[in-house]
């Protein structure tokens, strides 16, 4: 009852101890007095969480059952430490530059930041950690229990359930205060870290302190245990080297992969060149760790009673021999194992359940992230708190399902089993730019159902959750399939049976996925980032490059600028760097320069990612690919916008040009006009002034010359006044206000008045007109007042351009439905082709012939057709000069 | 006997007035009408002066006007250019063709005597 009762206040004293060391050590970090908080021994002693309550209690009884197989647990991540140090190096050097949380962060950050392969890596690991914190607790209670039993039963303390459940509150309690305390979890957790080392060296000076005592004090001597061991059958290295090689495996990759190892290597890692000491100091640390199972356990084999638990061995030599202060002391190494893996593991698993599965949820229930306020650190802070809880709970949980009764050896390697499955994925994301999400995603999934079908389910007992015929016959009686004889190969250890087939179908369908898609524009970038960490981190404020890479930036340059204009940039900045050649070495400086010139063509986020592509040295985020696409959308909306400003510009220039011609050309026109009008006045005005003059000076003139003189000045006089009345006509009639005064009438009675108007006061009678008058009784409605003065152009014209000695000048009257067709032929010698192209232009003459028009009627009679809604034409091939008139028999309205 | 002056004229109404004018200042007028012939007429005829229009059917005042200035029988003859066109590059283009002098419609009595008598003096 005492010892009981001392046992728990000494638990509480350690626990109180424990809480006031992380609370200092927190304390003395926000002062800034911290120094040695970040040493490489705090950080290996932190590394020690590796070495749980199943190290400590369970290697014993590992020892006990399956002799120096145990090592192989100490034998893993010894290598990992002394030979793949640097596939350390990188998983911090990446932690560190990528601002990495978690393992499941990691995972998703590299394959394109996916949150699906995040949220897939999150429930692995926590069904994965799980029974393994189960399993700490378990160990508390089992410890606690043998104290209770050599002891007088005091109260509901000793009740497993309820010890189990103090422990997992406290171990919560104290997480979630020392864990959370700030919200970025890329900060070291100062108080968790010192806590976890104080218990490292508790638990390793408890083991020793056993070993020593067990030795020394029990087994009489060094030579004597010696001697006990070669006879026991532990001593016998009996190897499977199967099982060897797959357990060194194992525990090297659950040593990179456990989300908790994960936690205090890189998450907590303050810096790179601890893992220097720690490469020598944690395997020596696991050296000494290892060193007196195997005496605890042969010694525990001889002298404890048949059916003790060997996993208990530690604690009950001690307490069998009486020594309980040993055994106390022994007891709270175990706790601290317990503890400490209880402590990071729901740190770790916390802060993934966390980020990528309640925040996720939280954000998308309350309408996105872009309008979140200041509330936000909170709801982290509280979402991460409750994760803890929960993540505690679910051990505790399966704690009391499970009702502790596999062997604490058996759970742990099922659980390395597992987490083993990312090490494919999280070495192929580190190493291979190839590597997609699609594979990852592939071979974690298949990856997890081997393990869980060949290793987890199996492992609660045949029959439990798989039935016995599945096991012998294989589901559905596919015998290939038997869940620890895949493709029928038995007799394998099913550990060492579910390793191979989950590990290597995992590694094989992640590789064969990944080459067979395409990584996004997002995963390039950040597999590049992942692989090529060390070059692209080793300047991260600026840019940086090797002379190799000013090839590369010369081909996009000039991809970019034009060749001329890199050549150009790259000489000068080669001249400015004293540099021979034209390849300037890529500093920050012309980096920069570079950088600047781009984005002037691409933008500034292109240009940023199209160098960061080369050289690499910044994170490419999603805002900056948002920001690329941005740039290109605005540059194309930008070019098209400039397309359709030139097109535009082109079709102006267009019409300018055609205007212009246009102008030219009636500028010429105007000219020519403008000369004939003024031959065609002065020529009269000649005869006029003349004659004028004549009659003036000249007093002796004979009356027949004065009345022969007067006539020619009033016929000339009559000429200026005709011309200036076709000019004014045809002015108003190409011009438009035409005023048509359409009346009704019939055609003959328009042709009588024509023909009457156009002979009668002509000195020049001769012309004969033929008519049919009973095919011209046809009613029209038009401008009759127009269509005379064109049937009158034209008689005048026959007129006076007729030839023939006889002239004659035939009307032919065609009517149609609507239309009537008039034609105007005479009998003389015609018209000529070439003039026929030009008798209806203005001034235009015909031949040689003089006969006092200014050669405007045509012109005229085709402008009055044009407006009757007609036509007039030259008809050819009639032997003399012919017309064809066309006239709508009625015009539907003026037309202008 | 006069001079004689040879008047090339396409208008009847100006050949007439000319013709009155330069016959009552006791000049031999003979005319001719079309530009066709016109040279032929001209070098046929030798007069001392002639009166040249430019708007004549069939050849310009011109185009005449150059070829009698390449023939040597009318290389000086004085010619009186008529133009019922008053551009100056109408008087350009007459000087460039060889005219002595350059008229434009309409023209007093009085200027064309004047000129004749000039022309036919120098």
């Amino acid at each position: 009852m005492a010892t009981l009762n001392i046992l728990v206040a000494v638990c509480l004293i350690y626990v109180t101890f424990l809480f006031t060391v992380a609370f200092a050590a927190e304390r003395a970090a926000r002062r800034g007095h911290g120094g040695w908080l970040r040493s490489p021994l705090v950080y290996t002693l932190s590394l020690s969480i590796y070495c749980t309550a199943w190290t400590f209690y369970g290697a014993v009884g590992y020892a006990a059952r399956s002799g120096l197989e145990y090592l192989t647990i100490y034998i893993g991540p010894t290598l990992v430490m002394v030979g793949w140090w640097w596939i350390l190096r990188k998983l911090v050097r990446i932690g560190r530059s990528q601002r990495i949380t978690s393992i499941a962060d990691m995972i998703s950050s590299r394959y394109g930041k996916s949150n699906l392969l995040a949220v897939g890596v999150t429930i692995l690991a926590v069904i994965g950690t799980t029974p393994y914190i189960a399993l700490q607790l378990q160990s508390v209670t089992l410890s606690f229990a043998v104290f209770s039993e050599s002891q007088p039963v005091a109260g509901g303390i000793t009740d497993q359930d309820s010890t189990a459940l103090w422990v997992a509150m406290g171990l919560a309690l104290f997480t979630i205060l020392f864990g959370t305390r700030n919200l970025d979890v890329n900060e070291r957790h100062h108080g968790v870290v010192i806590a976890i080392a104080v218990e490292a060296v508790v638990k390793l000076f408890a083991l020793l302190a056993v070993g020593v005592f067990v030795v020394w004090g029990v087994g009489g001597g060094l030579d004597e245990t010696l001697q006990r061991i070669d006879a026991s059958e532990i001593g016998r290295w009996e190897m499977r080297g199967d099982r060897w090689a797959s357990l060194i495996f194992l525990s090297a990759a659950a040593f990179l992969c456990l989300p908790r190892m994960f936690q205090v290597m890189v998450v907590e890692s303050d810096r790179e060149s601890h893992l220097r000491t720690a490469s020598w100091a944690f395997p020596a640390y696991l050296m000494v760790m290892s060193l007196f199972v195997v005496p605890i356990a042969v010694l525990g084999l001889d002298l404890l009673p048949e059916g003790s638990n060997p996993d208990l061995f530690v604690l009950t030599l001690p307490l069998a021999t009486g020594n309980e202060s040993l055994a106390m002391l022994s007891f709270l190494g175990g706790f601290s194992s317990a503890t400490s893996m209880v402590i990071v593991a729901a740190l770790a698993l916390s802060t993934m359940v966390s980020n990528h599965i309640v925040m996720p949820i939280w954000l998308s229930a309350t309408g996105g992230g872009a309008t979140i306020s200041g509330d936000v650190r909170n709801v982290v802070i509280l979402s991460r708190r409750i994760s803890i809880g929960g993540v505690v709970a679910l051990g505790y949980l399966y704690f009391q399902l499970s009702g502790g009764g596999t062997a604490l050896a058996s759970i742990g390697l099922i659980s390395f089993a597992g987490v083993a499955q990312f090490l494919p994925v999280l070495l192929g994301g580190i190493f291979w730019r190839g590597a997609t999400r699609i594979g990852a995603f592939a071979g974690l999934s298949v990856g997890f159902v081997v393990w869980t079908y060949a290793l987890l389910l199996p492992s609660f007992g045949s029959g439990a959750l798989i039935s016995e015929s599945v096991m012998l016959n294989g589901p559905f009686g596919l015998s290939w399939l038997r869940p620890q004889a895949f493709f029928g190969i038995d007799g394998m250890d099913p550990l060492v049976h579910a390793i191979l087939w989950s590990i290597s179908l995992n590694t094989l369908v992640f590789f064969v996925a990944s080459l067979m898609g395409f990584p996004s524009p997002l995963e390039r970038l950040q597999g590049a980032q992942f692989v090529n960490v060390f070059e692209h981190s080793r300047r991260p404020q600026g840019w940086s490059g090797n002379v190799a890479q000013s090839e590369d930036l010369m081909i996009m340059a000039q991809r970019i600028l034009g060749a001329q204009e890199a050549q150009k940039l790259f000489e000068s900045e080669a001249r400015r760097q004293g540099v021979s050649g034209y390849l300037p070495d890529p500093s920050p400086d012309f980096l920069q320069v570079l950088e600047r010139e781009l984005s002037g063509s691409v933008g500034a986020a292109t240009a940023h990612a199209m160098i960061g592509q080369i050289v690499g040295g910044a994170s490419v985020s999603v805002r900056d690919l948002m920001a690329v696409a941005d740039e290109t959308a605005q540059m194309m909306e930008h070019s098209s916008q400039l397309e359709a400003k030139s097109e535009e510009q082109a079709r102006t220039a267009r019409q300018l040009r055609q205007a212009n011609e246009k102008l030219t050309q009636i500028s010429v026109q105007k000219d020519a006009f403008l000369s004939q009008v003024s031959h065609e006045l002065r020529t009269p005005m000649t005869s006029i002034r003349a004659f004028s003059e004549i009659l003036r000076d000249n007093e002796r003139l004979s009356e027949a010359e004065k009345v022969k003189y007067s006539s020619i000045i009033h016929g000339e006089a009559i000429r200026l006044t005709r011309l200036l009345d076709d000019l004014l006509d045809l002015s108003v009639l190409e011009n438009g206000q035409v005023n048509l005064n359409l009346q009704r009438g019939v055609l003959s009675n328009v042709l009588d008045h024509a023909v009457s108007s156009a002979l009668t006061g002509s000195i020049d009678t001769r012309l004969h007109v033929y008519r049919d008058r009973t095919q011209e009784a046809i009613p029209i409605n038009t401008d009759l007042d127009r269509l005379s003065q064109v049937f009158i152009n034209l008689i005048s014209n026959a007129q006076k351009y007729c030839d023939a000695d006889a002239p004659e000048l035939t009307i032919v009257v065609r009517p149609s439905a609507n239309q009537i067709q008039i034609d105007f032929v005479d009998n003389g010698s015609g018209i000529s082709k070439t003039d026929q192209a030009v008798i209806f232009e203005k001034f235009a003459r015909v031949g040689e012939m003089k006969a006092g028009g200014a050669g405007l009627g045509l012109a005229i009679c085709r402008e009055i057709m044009v407006r009757l809604d007609g036509s007039i034409n030259y008809l050819p091939g009639q032997g003399g000069a012919a017309f064809r008139v066309l006239l709508p028999v009625s015009l539907a309205k003026p037309a202008h | 006997m006069g001079k004689r002056v040879l008047l090339i004229e396409d208008e009847p109404n100006i050949i007439e007035a000319i013709s009155f004018i330069l016959s009552r200042d006791g000049w031999n007028v003979s005319t001719h009408s079309n530009g066709h012939d016109a040279v032929d007429v001209v070098l046929g005829n030798q007069p001392d002066l002639l009166i040249l229009d430019v708007m004549l059917p069939g050849k310009s005042g011109y185009d005449i006007l150059k070829e009698l200035r390449e023939n040597n029988a009318a290389q000086s003859l004085p010619v009186l250019m008529l133009t019922a066109r008053g551009a100056t590059r109408d008087r350009e283009m007459a000087e460039r063709a060889g005219a002595s002098r350059f008229m434009t419609k309409p023209f007093s009595n009085a200027e064309v005597l004047e000129a004749v008598r000039e022309l036919v003096a120098s």
